[in-house]
């Protein structure tokens, strides 16, 4: 008893230190995941009881319909998958009524006027798979962002991936500025080509 | 020139592990900082679509989660195999999403609230009649900002 205190206090081993470390790392290596999530982004409209039906032109919409075998029928015509986006390209760029300056498309007077007008109408049914609705989103987006990044790319040389992208982020409110300088950008797109891209409720 | 030489010892020093702490907390403040966390665990089977016009979803914080898929095989006893939504640990029906919503934006301050986005991580054998049902369920919520959330790939192969 008497010997306690006396002299230098004992060194802590840190020898298990890197062992604890090791283990601290596994942990984390297994319990979490890298890699950030992406996705289709889109807005579903208000919920409303009798949603009011706008008077459209029946030459302004594009109707697809999607069955239970997950096939694709536009405006009365089986298409392949693969087709659709470019069906849907000409069909928004047609520019019937000749008052769209920035569009090249073939002023067919039986599609649609200006891509102001122009609505896509996605119809489905109740055992269609997520999967097939999935990739019809994605054509149908492509469609829309081939568009707006071709103009976009053409007035600020930046695609409107990008720019949105940039615009939504909740980051970008901290650089003073910024917010204000690309709404007008994002907006003038969203103008020129609004994603007019309509569902209806599947059918059971 | 002998005056450089120096006397050879017999055998090897050892290596110094001195700095192996160092090295592997830094390994580990890397790792803690780049990944998120696993939030649950998935009672169903969760194949995303593919899809090549995807955005990025933002921070977590401005993220939350709908779920859905058939009842993985170790669940298909006691919760069926027909498609199932799953919200945070539990199922649930769509009529629970109101509810789920509700709480999760009590848990973010109100600043966020329009940065909210429900991420809908839906598995590719789904039946549309269910996600017609949830998205149903956002829309009188008014929970507008979706992210069909997918997997990168193209989809027309």
């Amino acid at each position: 008893m008497a010997r306690k205190g006396r002299g230098l206090p004992p060194e802590v081993n840190a020898g298990s230190m890197a062992d604890i470390a090791f283990l601290l790392l596994i942990f984390f290596l297994v319990t979490t995941t890298i890699g950030v999530d992406q996705g289709i982004n889109r807005l579903l409209p208000r919920w409303e009881e009798n949603p009011p039906v706008p008077p459209i032109n029946d030459r302004n919409i594009l109707t697809v319909l999607v069955n239970k075998d997950n096939q694709l029928l536009v405006e009365e015509k089986l298409v392949e998958l693969k087709d659709l986006r470019q069906t849907a390209i000409d069909f928004l760029e047609n520019n019937g009524k000749g008052t769209c300056a920035y569009c090249n498309g073939k002023k067919d007077p039986n599609s649609s006027d200006s891509p102001e007008d122009a609505v896509i109408s996605l119809n489905n049914d109740g055992q269609t798979s997520y999967e097939t609705y999935i990739a019809v989103q994605n054509e149908l987006v492509g469609a829309y962002n081939f568009l707006r990044d071709k103009e976009c790319k053409k007035r600020y040389g930046i695609t409107f991936t990008e720019l949105e992208y940039i615009y939504n982020d909740p980051a970008s409110k901290a650089t003073e500025g910024l917010v204000e300088d690309l709404k007008p950008k994002v907006e003038k797109i969203q103008e020129l080509y609004p994603m007019r891209l309509s569902e209806a409720e599947p059918k059971k | 020139m002998s005056k450089f030489k120096k006397k050879k010892s017999g055998d090897l020093p050892a290596i110094s592990t001195a700095s192996l702490p160092d090295i592997v907390f830094m390994l580990l403040f890397f790792f803690m900082t780049a990944t998120t966390m696993k939030d649950s665990d998935l009672k169903i089977d969760n194949t995303l679509p593919k899809a090549n016009q995807t955005a990025k979803l933002h921070k977590k914080q401005y993220v939350m989660y709908v779920y859905a898929g058939k009842p993985s095989e170790r669940y298909r006893a006691t919760l069926g195999s027909s498609d199932r939504i799953q919200l945070a640990d539990k199922m649930a029906s769509p009529a629970d999403i109101r509810n789920f919503i509700i709480s999760e934006r009590a848990q973010r301050n109100s600043e966020d609230e329009k940065y909210l986005t429900a991420s809908l991580k839906i598995d590719k054998q789904v039946k549309m009649g269910l996600v017609g049902a949830i998205k149903l369920e956002l829309r009188k919520i008014n929970q507008l900002k979706v992210n069909y959330t997918t997997a990168q790939g193209n989809p027309v192969e």
